[in-house]
Formats: structure tokens, C-alpha cells, sequence
């Protein structure tokens, strides 16, 4: 999995252990510890699940393996606007994967990456309900239906200047 | 006990409630191939994790197929092992974990040792019917273990042991699906990640995944070079376990052979790690009295209790997880430091051959061997005492390779100085076995008296952890043993609570010592082999003229000649050592 080095402050390690006190400090714990942590992070970077792992005294390669098991979990911050094209059947039969192709091009970057200026992150999802619009593009919580290549740099235009 | 009947291959079993399938059809003498399962049971380790379903049984009633290893009997069960349903599955099960697996059979270090290999030979399977994507990963080498994993199944029995048997915690399954692999965290190389070489992972894996760095090539460059003076060493536990390489019965002493074989390697001379253990007994032995003494008089400041500082797998593990507790283990080196330490100082100037044209090779039952001697504390301007540590399989290999038919072999002797032993030395390769030799010297030179019997059986047997004390003559000397990094690690919580009562713990990384090592023939689990080894060990000791490294005539006058008394000035150059706290994490805080 790639990841971006962190470099935690005396107060991140105080609400990781925080954290995991909350839970007791019990290993069998760690998914929700890890639930809690990113959702205050963003993410879950090496140098957090190393506290994570001192915090419920387990190895920190048993804390990788859960992280990289769970699509929920990311090493990677997401970016300011989280772009999510949906793959699902309908959307796909649609040409999501045209989609995605072409905001792969224009934001060189791939699934599951961020902007190097930290803008804009690229995900798939699995249907969100609203296949009559297929294919679905979702950025932050914003819904653009019937989504063409044509529209995505459209689509970019809207978040050019913030 | 509640008992239970069940019907597997239309024939009736009574088991115990909660023995598994497989145990049961073992009890008939059916034997369900698996590849996952794991049973070191005198260890008190069962791996079942399911995960290979090698061993599936049909069982009546059921919808699907069952995993034997995992599945517990049930009063009236019918189980089928060998239906035609069960063969095709296991049978597909086979060709899917094959189709993602090298074909570089024939070249692979655990060819012919291989659990996979010898299932696809006894299932005959002659073609792969499934095409498709194949895992590649990166290889990994380390200074002793290389891991391989395009050739992992996922079995996870190297998890099993660096977790719970061992507590390193470096290996754990990661990412899903096709992806899925053992690996440290954030795929580290295991040179970065708090691994101690104990080679326990390699030990217990089925196929080439993990397996030791080889070293035989350098050696056999060393022999061949008409300038080298070549040296080697051999540890008490290769003796008790090399001949099974040969198809010899697990405890048969190969010490004559082992030797003879050697000289026709053409190494220039064949020495013993076990004249070092002596050594070792001498300087460690001292120190623990030292220790003892003051302690006794009443000096408050002794570390005690004192620990071994043989097991080169444990000196890793404890300078990554007790980085607080440096002082407390021995300082004296390894014995295989120790004997490199002197044959390129002491025997080099004796044979006047300068330490730089002398190559000294040692055969371990370990792979943690292969990092110590490549620690930059044991070297001299960049020249290593130990040039080659190479294991017990490894020399096996070298010995086939080199047209020598070990098994007829003629006994022949060590060579002199460095190649007399006492039995002491020789018990250093099992569990209990470093500290009973401590003590045999150690009372001797306390008490100013003569043992009249030199076996302290209450320090042996192989049970994880074990406590004992010595009288020595009116004094208590409360000893601690323990082997396996787990059992280690609870000694030494108790030593960081201020609540160990010992003055003296022995602590070795593999299970029985190094009988059981991760450089040694593969024991597949089997425990009796290790308890075989441990017999012939001491047997070894029995025989022996002398069992008291203090009265190795060799050592006797290698104080005289060389070291003036143990724990001088020069010991300490030579034989002794410090200890480095290793970074486990890797956060620097602002």
C-alpha cells in the first residue's frame, strides 16, 4: 500500500493514546480504535498505526494487516474533494470506466490516490442507489448523473478556483 | 472425559469430545494430507487455521465439504475421506494453489524437503488445468533469511511462530484476495523490522517461501583457494541431528563422521564450537560468581539475576524489546564469537598465519549465526572472526555435493588445540544445557570442592519454562531456563517488575535449544525427533572423560599461554561484548 510519511506531534500521540484508552487498551479493540483514529486523522499513516500498536501492545504488523485488509481504511489522506465514480453494473454497462479513464488523465493520478497539491482524490464506489443517472460521478457530496467524457474536465471546472 | 463414536471410511472410532477429524482418522491409521495444519504438540502449538482446505472430508448431512484439521467430531458422524467428491476437490485445491506458484522446482532450495511438492507427487498431478494471473512480489534478503513470497500458499505457520511461540510479531498476513501475503508491517525488508533471525519461520515453512542465506558457495571458493588457511567449527547441536540428512535414525551421534567428513571437505582445520563453549563457561561462569559474590556481600548495585548470552536469536531479541534491561545479560560472546575471536588471534599467531589469509567457517544448527557473525562489534579492521556461518542442512548439502558417502564414513577425532571438548560444552546445544554447565564449574571453583556428580537433571527436560536451584553448599542458587522467545519474554517481564527471584536465567530462542534450531533438518513438527537429539546430546556428555570446562587441558593452557585468568584484561578484548538498544519504532517526535 503507498503512504505519506507523517511527522506526528507530542499532541497526536497524546489523542492516539487517548484514544485507545478509551477502549481500554484491549487488542481485541482494534478496529474500532482504528475507526476512531482515522476519523480524526483523515487517515492512517505508518507512523500512527506504530502508536496504535504500542497503545494496545500488539505487533504493529498485526495493525498493518487490519488496515490493508479494510478498503474503509487508507494510508492516504483523501483530498480536499473526494471524486468517487461509481462502477456499479448499471454505471459500468453506462462507461463509468471511460469516465474514470479520463479523470485518471487529466488528474494523473490512479484509484485510490491524491492530487500532489492535495485538491482532489479519486475512488470507486459500488452503486449509489441512483441508477436511473447512470454513470454517477460523486465529488465530496455532490451528485453529477449521465456523466460523459466529455463533462469531466466540465466537472473540474467547477472546483478551479477553491 | 465424554466419549464420542463416530464412522470415518465406514469404520468405527471412539475419540475424545473435541478431537478434530483428522485426529480421529489419524487414530485409524488414515492419513488426510494437509498443508496448512501444524502440530507442535509438546510445544503446545496447534496451527488449524482451515485456510489451505487440503483436508477436506465429506461428512454426511453436511451441505459442503468439511476441513478435517478444524472440525470437531460429533457423536453418530459419518466421514468419508477418500469419495470420489473429496478426491476432485482436493485434487482442484491443489491445481489453483499450484497455478500460482513458480515451476522452478528443480531449483529451489527446499526441493526434495518440500510439503508441496511431496503432495503433488502423491496426488500425481501431471498438468495445471488453470491459466491465469500469477503474485510476484519483490524478493527479500536479509543478512540470514530470504523470503520468497511468490512461492508462499498462505499456510501461515511462519505467522503462528513469530507471533505466538515467539512474540517477535514481525510477520502478519496483509492486504485480501489475490493480493494476500505474509509480510512485516508496511512491507518493510525484514533488515528494517524487529526480526531476530531466530529462523523459526523457515523451520516450519512448507514450501521455498522462507528459507536461510546459503553460504556454501563462498565456503567452497575459501577451500579452493591455495592461499586461505580455512578453519571450522562445528556446534554441539549438529551432531545430534546431521545424520538424519543421510537417512540416519534422529538421534544418532554423527561427532566421528561429522569430523572425518570435514578433513575431506578440505578444510585445513577441524575444530570444535564446543572447546569455545568451554571458553565460554570460563568467562561466563566467572562473571556469574563475580556477580554472585558481591551480591552476597551485600552490594545492592549487581545486576542479578545474570543471563546467557549464547543464543544469538535471543541477544537480537532482547535488544529490540528490553532495551531497558542491557546490563543484566552476560557480557561474555557467543561461543561461536568466542572461537573466532581466538582462532584469529591466539591459533593465527601459533600457526603464524596472518588473520586476513585465515577463514574460520562455522556449522550452526541456526540462522541467526549468519547475522552475528556479520555485527560489526566482531570485527577486526573490517576482517570478521567468523568469516561463514553455514547451517546444518546447508553442510549436508555439501557434503553430497562433494562425492563423500557420509554413512561410511571412519569416526575420526577434532584436531588440536581448539578442537578439545568436555562434556560441559557438549550440552550447551539443549535447553538447560549452557547453565548446567555453569554450574558444574562454577560450583567448583565457589565451593573450592570436588562434584561428585556432575548431572543436575533438575535443569532438564522441555518444558517451556522451568525453575530449579542449586545448593551451593549452604548457599541457594535459584536457576530460571526457558526456550522459545515467548517463555523468554514472561522471565524477563518478571526481571523488569523487580519480581524474578533467580540469580540466574538461561534463555534460548528455539524450541529445546538449539537441538531444535532454525538451521537444523527439518523435525515437520514432530517432537520426538526433538526429544531423540536431546537424548544424544547428553549421551554425548556421558562419554566424555572430562564434563568440567575447567578441566579442558586446551583451556587450561590458553589462559597460561595467552589470556593470564578469566575476565582479565585481554578476556575481555577478546571475549567479551556490548549490547546496542535497537530502534523499534520509527516516529520521531516534533
Amino acid at each position: 500500500m503507498t503512504s505519506v510519511k507523517l511527522k506526528l506531534k507530542e499532541k497526536d500521540v497524546q489523542k492516539i493514546k487517548e484514544i485507545c484508552k478509551s477502549f481500554n487498551n484491549d487488542p481485541g479493540e482494534l478496529i474500532n480504535v482504528l475507526h476512531k483514529t482515522q476519523e480524526f486523522f483523515g487517515y492512517l499513516p505508518a507512523e500512527v498505526q506504530e502508536e496504535v500498536a504500542l497503545g494496545l501492545n500488539i505487533p504493529v504488523a498485526k495493525v498493518y494487516g487490519v488496515v490493508t485488509f479494510y478498503s474503509f481504511f487508507t494510508m492516504l489522506p483523501k483530498g480536499r474533494y473526494p471524486i468517487s465514480i461509481c462502477t456499479g453494473t448499471a454505471c459500468y454497462v453506462r462507461g463509468a470506466e471511460k469516465v474514470l479513464d479520463e479523470f485518471k488523465r487529466i488528474l494523473k493520478v490512479s484509484v485510490g490516490e491524491t492530487t500532489p497539491d492535495g485538491k482532489f482524490s479519486l475512488t470507486c464506489l459500488r452503486c449509489v442507489g441512483a441508477c436511473g443517472l447512470a454513470p454517477v460521478v460523486m465529488v465530496g457530496d455532490k451528485t453529477y448523473g449521465r456523466v460523459t467524457t466529455d463533462g469531466v474536465k466540465d466537472i473540474l471546472k467547477e472546483y478551479e478556483n477553491e | 472425559m465424554e466419549l464420542i463414536k463416530l464412522t470415518i471410511d465406514n469404520r468405527t472410532v471412539e475419540v475424545e469430545k473435541g478431537t478434530t477429524i483428522f485426529h480421529a482418522a489419524k487414530k485409524l491409521g488414515i492419513e488426510i494430507p494437509t498443508l496448512c495444519y501444524m502440530n507442535l504438540n509438546d510445544l503446545n502449538i496447534e496451527h488449524k487455521p482451515g485456510g489451505c482446505r487440503v483436508c477436506v472430508v465429506e461428512v454426511e448431512g453436511r451441505r459442503n465439504l468439511a476441513p478435517s484439521c478444524a472440525t470437531e467430531c460429533v457423536e453418530g458422524m459419518v466421514v468419508k475421506t477418500n469419495s470420489i467428491r473429496v478426491l476432485n476437490s482436493r485434487r482442484t485445491v491443489l491445481e489453483l494453489i499450484l497455478s500460482d506458484h513458480p515451476f522452478d522446482c528443480l531449483i529451489c532450495a527446499k526441493s526434495g524437503n518440500c510439503d508441496l511438492q511431496s503432495l503433488a507427487i502423491k496426488m500425481g498431478v501431471r498438468s495445471i488445468p488453470f491459466q491465469g494471473a500469477k503474485s510476484t512480489y519483490k524478493p527479500d534478503f536479509s543478512p540470514a533469511i530470504i523470503r520468497d513470497m511468490d512461492k508462499c500458499i498462505m499456510c501461515r505457520r511462519c505467522e503462528t511462530m513469530c507471533n505466538d511461540f515467539q512474540t517477535v510479531g514481525v510477520l502478519s498476513g496483509i492486504n485480501r484476495g489475490f493480493e494476500a501475503v505474509v509480510a512485516p508491517a508496511f512491507e518493510r525488508d525484514l533488515d528494517h523490522s524487529e526480526c531476530t533471525y531466530c529462523g523459526q519461520c523457515v523451520a516450519v515453512c512448507p514450501t521455498g517461501a522462507l528459507t536461510e542465506v546459503d553460504h556454501t558457495p563462498q565456503v567452497i571458493r575459501a577451500l579452493a583457494d591455495p592461499a586461505k588457511t580455512v578453519v571450522v567449527q562445528t556446534a554441539p547441536a549438529v551432531r545430534a541431528a546431521l545424520g538424519e540428512e543421510f537417512g540416519l535414525e534422529p538421534g544418532t551421534l554423527v561427532t566421528g563422521k561429522l569430523a572425518a567428513a570435514l578433513r575431506r571437505l578440505g578444510f585445513d582445520y577441524v575444530f570444535d564450537t564446543d572447546f569455545a563453549a568451554d571458553l565460554t563457561i570460563m568467562e561466563e561462569g566467572s562473571e556469574l560468581l563475580d556477580r554472585l559474590g558481591k551480591f552476597l556481600n551485600g552490594d545492592k548495585s549487581v545486576k542479578l539475576p545474570m543471563l546467557t548470552s549464547c543464543c544469538p536469536g535471543w541477544v537480537n531479541f532482547f535488544e529490540h524489546n528490553f532495551t531497558d534491561l542491557l546490563d543484566v545479560p552476560s557480557t561474555a560472546r557467543s561461543p561461536q564469537q568466542m572461537f573466532g575471536s581466538i582462532a584469529k588471534s591466539y591459533f593465527a599467531e601459533k600457526i603464524k598465519v596472518d588473520r586476513k589469509n585465515m577463514v574460520v567457517v562455522s556449522i550452526m544448527p541456526c540462522v541467526a549465526k549468519k547475522f552475528e557473525c556479520t555485527r560489526e562489534e566482531f570485527k577486526v579492521d573490517g576482517n570478521p572472526d567468523v568469516d561463514f556461518s553455514i547451517s546444518t542442512r546447508e553442510l549436508a548439502a555439501l557434503i553430497k555435493g562433494s562425492n563423500i558417502d557420509f554413512n561410511s564414513l571412519p569416526d575420526e577425532d577434532y584436531d588440536n588445540p581448539l578442537g578439545e571438548s568436555t562434556g560441559a560444552g557438549v550440552i550447551f546445544g539443549v535447553t538447560g544445557g549452557v547453565i548446567e554447565a555453569a554450574v558444574r564449574t562454577a560450583y567448583e571453583l565457589h565451593t573450592k570442592k570436588t562434584l561428585d556428580k556432575v548431572d543436575f537433571k533438575q535443569l532438564r527436560g522441555l518444558e517451556g519454562i522451568r525453575a530449579a536451584s542449586v545448593d551451593f553448599d549452604g548457599v541457594e542458587i535459584k536457576i530460571g531456563i526457558a526456550h522459545g522467545l515467548g517463555n523468554a519474554r514472561k522471565l524477563l517481564e518478571d526481571v523488569r517488575a523487580g519480581k524474578s527471584e533467580f540469580h540466574a536465567i538461561e534463555i534460548m530462542a528455539c524450541p529445546g535449544g538449539c537441538i531444535g534450531g532454525g538451521g537444523q533438518p527439518l523435525h515437520h513438527g514432530n517432537s520426538a525427533i526433538l526429544k531423540a537429539r536431546s537424548k544424544a546430546i547428553y549421551t554425548e556428555d556421558e562419554m566424555k572423560v572430562l564434563r568440567k570446562s575447567h578441566e579442558n587441558p586446551y583451556i587450561i593452557k590458553l589462559y597460561e599461554e595467552y589470556l593470564g585468568k578469566p575476565l582479565s584484561d585481554k578476556a575481555h578484548h577478546l571475549l567479551h561484548t556490548h549490547y546496542f538498544a535497537k530502534e523499534t519504532t520509527h516516529i520521531d517526535i516534533d
